[in-house]
């Protein structure tokens, strides 16, 4: 009889990288489905070409690092990682952006963000973020225009119109796209028109924006699955969505007419997925307990900051990416006490 | 005071000097190995940051324009700012010998940090006053110093990171700088002016 020796370990749990990828991906569809609901098939355009471009670039720069491509073990193309990358920025993008959108973005994510820093577990910043706000900072026109939700729009683009749309150029386009609502806040604010009149607009819905906060209640409805599986820490997207309404409220508490209140921005733009997909990677987050708390609150605030004073209509990605930098360094001082060091000795044993 | 809150996120945050200005990157990728050390680089480039650009204010008013000296004004903060970094040298020397030890040839170096006297230029190409010229100086030191030290760790990071061989060392380096950059654009606009 042959014994063959085995190494370490022998007791292998079901939790791997690829099954934690699945789940999250799984934990997306919600969205995706409201996504697609609101803004039809560019949506879904969108996340094939971004998801296969991420799979693609994942594959040759496997190849370039002399790496397996489809390790039985380890990572490697088939642990979904890239896959998720790439379905996460396809979510970001604007429906019916010009096909060269999408793979650029995959290109910057998984080239420049993940591959350049050694592969899965060593990015700094969060991959999909890097993607979407090189494209936002180059491509600042292809980036902003947004469908109105299909409510808005009386009549929904065509597969065949979307499809030329994306592939030949958006020759017509601009006659659908509008402002997102986020963006219409900001700008009719600045014209210094009050909060009450602005929202009399069809594109504000009883919460946030008209479908908006569908997606968002979507989104939290896949976060809240991820939480109960343990697959992401609450403290989290917890720390985010109470920093956001934090501000918010502190805001509106001040001057009703000029800020929307905390509801608003909870339920708007990017603040679920960002609060249960985005900030929630596991590299590119903060690891210590505290940390985490801090980590989140920091990306609600900024958030907040860049959604009311900046000049993008939007924070959630240049938030995840300033606390992506200071991490490191909140990991460094958060660092959990050692047992039965500290003011541990003073405990009833002691006195 | 609003105002002088605003001259400080505009100097810390928006514009900050290392990732939207690019001044100072010598001892911004020169220092920044250990977290020790670039915390210690932060807290002397403050320190010296914002005496030069009370020195060079007090200098470039009180005698450069007077006397119709003007064209001297680079040379004479140069000058101006070699001595407060010889005085920062001896003050760090006398009070910590370790950081002393531990900054080495970087302490000389803040005489060479384009961005002390990027400040000192600007303060007077700005029109600003005396507590105006202060807080600007104390903020573009607070920013560098912050960027110092969060990209200390996040090398720190990487280090251990299995970066491709091409890449280890200045190049991955320089990139995390860019992408660093990237993500201070997020506060463009915050700050008008």
């Amino acid at each position: 009889m042959q014994f063959t020796p085995r190494n370490a370990p022998f007791l292998v749990g079901p939790n791997t990288v690829s099954a934690l990828m699945r789940r999250v991906s799984l934990a997306l569809v919600p969205g995706i489905l409201a996504m697609f609901w609101y803004f039809g098939i560019g949506v879904l355009i969108n996340l094939i070409l971004a998801a296969c471009a991420a799979m693609a670039f994942e594959a040759l720069m496997l190849r370039l690092r002399g790496r397996p491509i489809a390790p039985a073990q380890g990572s490697g193309l088939n642990d979904g990682s890239a896959l998720l990358t790439g379905l996460l920025l396809g979510l970001c993008l604007p429906p019916l952006a010009p096909w060269w959108i999408p793979v650029l973005g995959a290109f910057t994510a998984l080239v420049l963000a993940k591959h350049l820093y050694g592969g899965l577990g060593f990015n700094p910043f969060n991959p999909a973020m890097i993607g979407y706000v090189v494209l936002l900072v180059s491509f600042p026109r292809e980036m902003t225009q947004w469908l109105p939700v299909n409510d808005l729009l009386g009549q929904a683009p065509s597969l065949g119109d979307s499809l030329s749309w994306v592939f030949t150029g958006a020759q017509g386009l601009d006659a659908y796209t509008q402002a997102t609502p986020l963006d219409h806040l900001k700008t009719e604010l600045g014209l210094s028109r009050t909060v009450e009149e602005i929202i009399s607009d069809p594109k504000f819905g009883g919460i946030g924006g008209t479908g908006w906060e569908w997606i968002n209640l979507a989104y939290l409805l896949g976060g809240a699955y991820l939480i109960k599986s343990g697959d992401i820490d609450w403290r989290i997207p917890g720390g985010m969505l109470s920093g956001i309404a934090i501000m918010a409220t502190l805001f509106v508490a001040l001057d009703g007419d000029a800020y929307r209140g905390p509801a608003f921005h909870l339920f708007s733009g990017a603040a679920m997925l960002g609060a249960f997909f985005i900030a929630t990677d596991p590299v590119s987050a903060s690891t210590t307990p505290k940390g985490r708390i801090y980590y989140g609150l920091g990306i609600g605030v900024l958030v907040y900051l860049i959604r009311t004073w900046g000049g993008y209509p939007d924070g959630v990605a240049f938030a995840v990416l300033l606390m992506n930098i200071a991490a490191p360094t909140i990991d460094y001082y958060t660092q959990p006490r050692t047992f039965g060091e500290g003011d541990d000795l003073k405990g009833p044993g002691h006195d | 005071m609003t105002e002088f809150a605003l001259i400080l996120i505009s100097t810390v945050l928006v514009n900050n000097f290392v990732l939207v200005k690019f001044l100072g990157l010598c001892p911004f990728m020169g220092v920044s190995r250990k977290l020790e050390t670039a915390t210690g680089m932060g807290l002397a480039t403050t320190f010296v940051l914002t005496l030069s650009s009370i020195c060079s204010y007090l200098v470039n008013e009180y005698i450069l324009l007077p006397l119709g000296l003007e064209y001297l004004r680079t040379i004479a903060f140069i000058l101006v700012i070699a001595g407060v970094v010889q005085f920062t040298e001896m003050v760090v020397h006398k009070t910590s010998p370790i950081l002393y030890q531990v900054l080495g040839i970087f302490l000389p170096l803040i005489t060479t940090n384009c961005a002390v006297l990027g400040v000192a230029l600007l303060n007077v190409q700005e029109q600003h006053g005396l507590l105006h010229s202060a807080v600007y100086g104390f903020g573009a030191a607070v920013g560098f110093s912050l960027v110092l030290t969060l990209f200390a760790a996040m090398r720190e990071r990487i280090t251990a990171a299995d970066v491709p061989t091409a890449f280890q060392g200045a190049p991955i380096a320089l990139i995390t700088a860019g992408l660093m950059s990237l993500a201070f654009m997020g506060f463009s606009g915050l700050v008008r002016g």
